[in-house]
């Protein structure tokens, strides 16, 4: 019952982050990039402020799996990094936070690009 | 000659572009963002646990779950699998890590033409640039604040 | 000879004629209502190419070719040829013709290009300049999209106003004499812009070029929309169709009976997913060339106006928050001289 709920709730927070991202896109006409940017910097000033953490430890995959999840991983990683290192860490910290991530997509997306070949929409 | 006699003012040709611009039907796309976005999630969360049993610690598990989500994205879109999902999904495969990195590998794939420096290389992050830059300097802001308040406290 | 009307018609004195035209389409077009009417359709959009811009110079080839070869002509019977697409520096047109010597012309006036091209070998073919000029036009959704828009992999959501490029090429041949259909006059048209800023909607960024075109049109040529069989614009689709007539009722011209749309013509806009329409240079150009000028060889439709209209924006223009600009020309198409 305990596995369900934490599905649930996964699905729930997610799934509304996902529609409030759908609203922007249908009436403020906010292009793709730009809602995916407002995500992150979002991420990271809720993480900044504390809101982002309780949400993470309520809903999991939820909360982190949005971009607004990765910029909460910034925030996270940044004061990780600024505690360890003084104010040097507010220059690592991002990165080193977001690097699996950043990482992934390069590899694969390299990967990816070589293997297929560019097709047409239907 | 001409006469402009029924030429609409721009504000008005913009309310009679309005009038006539059918809008989206947000009683269909919402639901499905929701929809189509929380499966993702829970797809993020059956890794996560499938990886805490694995024996990875929460924060490994957590890069391993993104890792994974970003393959299984770049996978679909060199499938051309990926942007027909998202012709329904709209924000729901767009908000994920997922969709971050369907913006990376799709003008990877694209401009490949263009050669693999200049064009695979130089365009991989014509989209997903912008993300990165201002989450960049977000957390360096947050660090810089966070640092002082720390002295202070 | 050709006589100036006004500032913006010329009357074609020697009613120079069409003897000849063609149209290639791509799978999805091949679909569409109008399927049957493409002389040649590719099912494979990269027409055995291994880039979709050469697949879009190919296609302007072939299509060049296979109205010669309606035409029984040679490529060396031609006088000159007037062509351009929509890519950057229209490489579609100059790479796609570079080996057929012919004294060539490139022009942009983006999906306006059909009416463009065919305005200028007509008044060359009127005025004795040429014994065959011919016009060609052509779009590629693939070159389009990761021209203007993403990647084609790239997952995004289409707005119900946005259009969809076709991938279709059309051409024409004119002759100074012939037995029609004939292209009667021109109208240059200016260029408008009503302040709109949004790129899917590019309806409405055309519509008051098309409204100006056809109302001058009409004016200078003492007509009324009843005096022809159709009155065709390029490819306003469904936001730019409904505007366009609202423009005109408002003026008091009802154009409503006599008109219709390559972009609605082309696809079926449900069943095919296409949002408001299609568009690109290829749709007017296909619409033209494949289906409504064999129609009026046929006798099935004797007076058109055929008015490609144009969104003149670029992405730099776009990024920089500028309005679209459009521009329209106006054809006067008859199967009378």
């Amino acid at each position: 019952m305990d596995m369900i709920w934490e599905y649930l709730k996964a699905f729930l927070v997610g799934g509304l982050f996902c529609a409030i991202g759908q609203v922007l896109i249908d009436y403020t006409k906010l292009t793709p990039a730009r809602i995916l940017v407002s995500y992150v910097v979002a991420g990271v000033i809720l993480g900044g402020i504390g809101v982002y953490k309780p949400l993470v430890d309520f809903a999991g995959a939820g909360a982190t799996v949005p971009l607004t999840g990765f910029g909460y991983l910034l925030s996270k990683g940044v004061a990780t990094a600024v505690d360890q290192h003084g104010l040097l860490g507010a220059m690592t910290g991002g990165f080193t936070a977001a690097a699996a991530g950043i990482t992934a997509a390069i590899l694969f997306g390299l990967l990816v690009a070589l293997i297929f070949k560019p097709g047409d929409k239907s | 000659m001409t006469q402009n006699s029924g030429q609409p003012s721009p504000q008005e040709y913009s309310k009679m572009t309005e009038k006539y611009s059918k809008n989206t039907k947000s009683y269909k796309t919402i639901p499905k963002a929701f929809l189509i976005g929380g499966l993702i999630c829970v797809i993020g969360q059956v890794l996560l646990n499938l990886y805490a049993m694995a024996g990875f610690d929460e924060e490994s598990a957590g890069m391993m779950t993104s890792i994974t989500l970003v393959f299984c994205a770049a996978l679909l879109t060199g499938l051309k699998v990926y942007d027909n999902i998202a012709k329904h999904a709209g924000a729901g495969t767009l908000v994920p890590i997922t969709g971050f990195a369907n913006s990376v590998v799709s003008p990877a794939l694209e401009f490949k033409a263009e050669g693999f420096v200049l064009g695979l290389g130089a365009k991989m992050f014509i989209i997903a640039g912008p993300v990165i830059v201002y989450g960049i300097v977000a957390s360096v802001v947050y660090g810089v604040i966070y640092y002082f308040i720390g002295l202070f406290l | 000879m050709s006589k100036k009307l006004s500032a913006n018609t010329i009357d074609l004195l020697n009613r120079p004629t069409i003897v000849q035209s063609a149209a290639v389409g791509g799978k999805k077009e091949g679909e569409g209502p109008l399927g049957s009417y493409f002389d040649i359709i590719n099912e494979d959009s990269l027409f055995g190419e291994d880039t979709w811009e050469k697949a879009e110079s190919t296609m302007q080839k072939t299509v060049v070719n296979k109205a010669l070869e309606k035409a029984n002509l040679k490529s060396t019977d031609m006088d000159f040829i007037f062509a351009g697409d929509l890519l950057n520096q229209c490489i579609g047109s100059s790479y796609g013709l570079r080996d057929l010597d012919i004294p060539f012309i490139g022009l942009y006036g983006a999906c306006s290009t059909m009416a463009e091209s065919l305005t200028m070998a007509s008044i060359f073919a009127d005025n004795g300049l040429a014994n065959y000029a011919m016009a060609v036009t052509s779009s590629h959704f693939c070159t389009a999209e990761r021209q203007f828009r993403f990647p084609l992999e790239y997952g995004g959501q289409r707005t119900p106003t946005a259009q969809w490029t076709a991938t279709a090429s059309g051409a024409a041949i004119v002759a100074p004499n012939g037995d029609g259909p004939f292209v009667k006059s021109v109208t240059i048209g200016k260029i408008r812009d009503f302040g709109i800023t949004d790129v899917n909607n590019m309806g409405a960024a055309m519509a008051p070029a098309a409204y100006y075109t056809i109302k001058t049109h009409l004016e200078d040529t003492a007509t009324q929309p009843s005096d022809y069989d159709l009155i065709l614009t390029g490819d306003l689709g469904q936001v730019g169709t409904d505007l366009l007539i609202d423009l005109l009722m408002r003026d008091n011209i009802d154009i409503s009976k006599q008109h219709n749309d390559c972009g609605l013509l082309l696809y079926d806009l449900e069943k095919q997913d296409v949002h408001a329409g299609g568009s690109g240079c290829g749709c007017s150009a296909s619409t033209l060339c494949g289906y409504i000028l064999p129609k009026m060889r046929q006798g099935k439709l004797n007076n058109i106006l055929f008015i490609a209209t144009g969104a003149l924006m670029s992405t730099t223009s776009v990024q920089q928050n500028q309005s679209i600009p459009g521009i329209a020309h106006c054809l006067n198409i008859s199967t009378q001289r």
